[in-house]
């Protein structure tokens, strides 16, 4: 009856191993963030641009990361690339198929946020004659990033619980490392029971962050 | 800005002056899907002549102040812009269809104000004035901040330099964009209705800017409205558009007063029992 009984002393004894795993997640985590809002508005810079095939091509892209589950993406990218010559560390791989997976979601609230600006903002640039990279980095981003981002930050925490299949892929993030102190020490509640609590410990702040940063865009608009 | 404004405006050259237009319209044709707005315009627009705009909404006013400024390309027919064509370019001896670099740069003689205004919301009113004069005459931070706080003077708002959009009335926002559209030096101005999004009282104080600039300066401008007495008290010439062509031009004295068409006749005793 050992496993029903709470034990201080195995929940010290894993923490430290825990606490690793999570910094690992939380690596992963802003590694995969950066990759996904940069490859999302990259993705949505070229469809709203409407060039000719690679827009279709794009578009298509980021249909076929969103139809597929997340899972066969990263096996894919652990298993499949390597016998194409192309071999990344398992955080390095997990963080790159998180952001391209996400990529996918960041570029349609980025599409969202830039159809959200009114079309009289594009026409007072044209009638300006201002250039179009600053139309693009001066006047729509910043209005469509205020939009944005809460959905981009609910992705974010969205991420963060997600790594934790990363632990499919040998990657011994927060997850694993809870499940490796399950088998090592024959107890689960402890280091299962801390995971739970280390993962809201974090995601609950950046919810209530979220919220409140959704509030703010309300206001001003 | 405006260093002719001292001298108060020199009167419009004579139509039959044989004189250049500073811009031009021929044959202009425009359809959304199956609906034409504009069916067949010319229109010579002179140095330093006011034409106002009147008519029935749906009649293309607005979109040919639209076409003016390139914001919209015509299905057929040609407009010319101090002297360049806006669509058409020469390349190697042959005129072919205008890049948009082409016509950015023929853009550059015309400003345009909006209906809605349409100020960056992130931006306060000296850097909405601003962002032009840095973005496309290029100069440094000090000598824009001063142009644009010397716009803002010029429309009485010297003292709300620093605020955002949401923090004025519609009719200060209205003279920011006035301000702005005015720091690229524009020949032609465009006003499109640019008072009727306003609430009666703050109507006034823009009135009262464009009339300022249409008696001392020597823009051309093109005003779409419904204020009459403005008309007349600012153009040289009023047009009366109906369903996408100009029924009636002249003088304000005999559109306003005496007009020889009796769909002006209708329309005007339309607004003015209103």
């Amino acid at each position: 009856m050992t496993g029903l009984r709470w034990d201080w002393a195995t929940a010290w004894a894993v923490l430290p191993d825990l606490l690793r795993g999570l910094s690992l997640t939380v690596e992963a985590t802003v590694a995969g963030s950066i990759i996904a809002l940069f490859l999302g508005l990259c993705w949505t810079i070229v469809r709203v641009g409407r060039i000719p095939v690679v827009s279709p091509a794009v578009q298509l892209l980021v249909e076929f990361l969103r139809g597929t589950p997340f899972l066969v993406q990263l096996y894919f990218l652990f298993y499949v690339l390597p016998t194409y010559g192309l071999t990344l560390p398992a955080l390095q791989t997990g963080a790159l198929g998180l952001g391209l997976y996400y990529s996918a979601y960041t570029s349609e609230v980025f599409r969202a946020g830039i159809e959200a600006v009114p079309a009289g903002q594009w026409e007072s640039c044209l009638t300006l004659g201002l250039p179009l990279w600053r139309v693009w980095a001066g006047i729509v981003l910043p209005q469509a990033m205020r939009i944005a981002v809460p959905m981009l930050g609910n992705y974010v925490i969205v991420m963060f619980k997600e790594t934790a299949l990363l632990s499919t892929i040998t990657v011994m993030e927060l997850t694993a490392q809870a499940t490796n102190a399950g088998f090592r020490t024959f107890r689960f509640v402890e280091p299962l029971t801390l995971v739970g609590l280390l993962y809201f410990l974090l995601s609950y702040p950046a919810a209530r962050l979220v919220h409140a940063l959704e509030h703010r865009g309300a206001v001003q608009h | 800005m405006l260093s002719n404004t001292d001298l108060g405006r020199q009167p419009a050259p004579a139509a039959s002056a044989g004189v250049r237009p500073l811009a031009a319209m021929r044959g202009v044709v425009k359809s959304y899907g199956a609906r034409r707005v504009l069916d067949g315009i010319d229109l010579d627009l002179r140095e330093r002549e006011h034409v106002a705009i009147i008519g029935p909404s749906g009649s293309g006013k607005t979109t040919i102040l639209r076409l003016l400024i390139g914001l919209e390309r015509p299905d057929a027919g040609d407009i010319v812009i101090d002297g360049e064509h806006l669509w058409f370019e020469r390349r190697g001896g042959t005129v072919v269809p205008a890049g948009e670099r082409h016509a950015r740069r023929v853009r550059r003689a015309v400003g345009m104000v909006f209906q809605h205004f349409n100020l960056f919301p992130h931006m306060t009113a000296l850097q909405n004035v601003r962002e032009p004069i840095v973005q496309v005459l290029r100069l440094g931070r000090e000598e824009s901040e001063a142009q644009a706080a010397d716009l803002l003077r010029q429309v009485g708002l010297d003292t709300h330099l620093h605020h955002r959009p949401a923090q004025l009335s519609g009719g200060q926002q209205q003279r920011v964009a006035i301000a702005r559209s005015l720091a690229l030096k524009p020949k032609i101005m465009l006003f499109d209705e640019v008072t009727s999004a306003l609430d009666p009282e703050l109507v006034g104080e823009v009135l009262r800017v464009v009339r300022e600039l249409a008696h001392a300066t020597n823009m051309s401008m093109v005003v779409v409205t419904h204020e009459i007495t403005f008309a007349a008290d600012i153009a040289d010439r009023v047009l009366m558009f109906d369903a996408g062509k100009i029924v009636e031009d002249g003088p304000p004295a005999q559109v306003l007063k005496d007009p020889a068409n009796p769909r002006t006749r209708q329309f005007l005793r339309a607004i003015l029992e209103r």
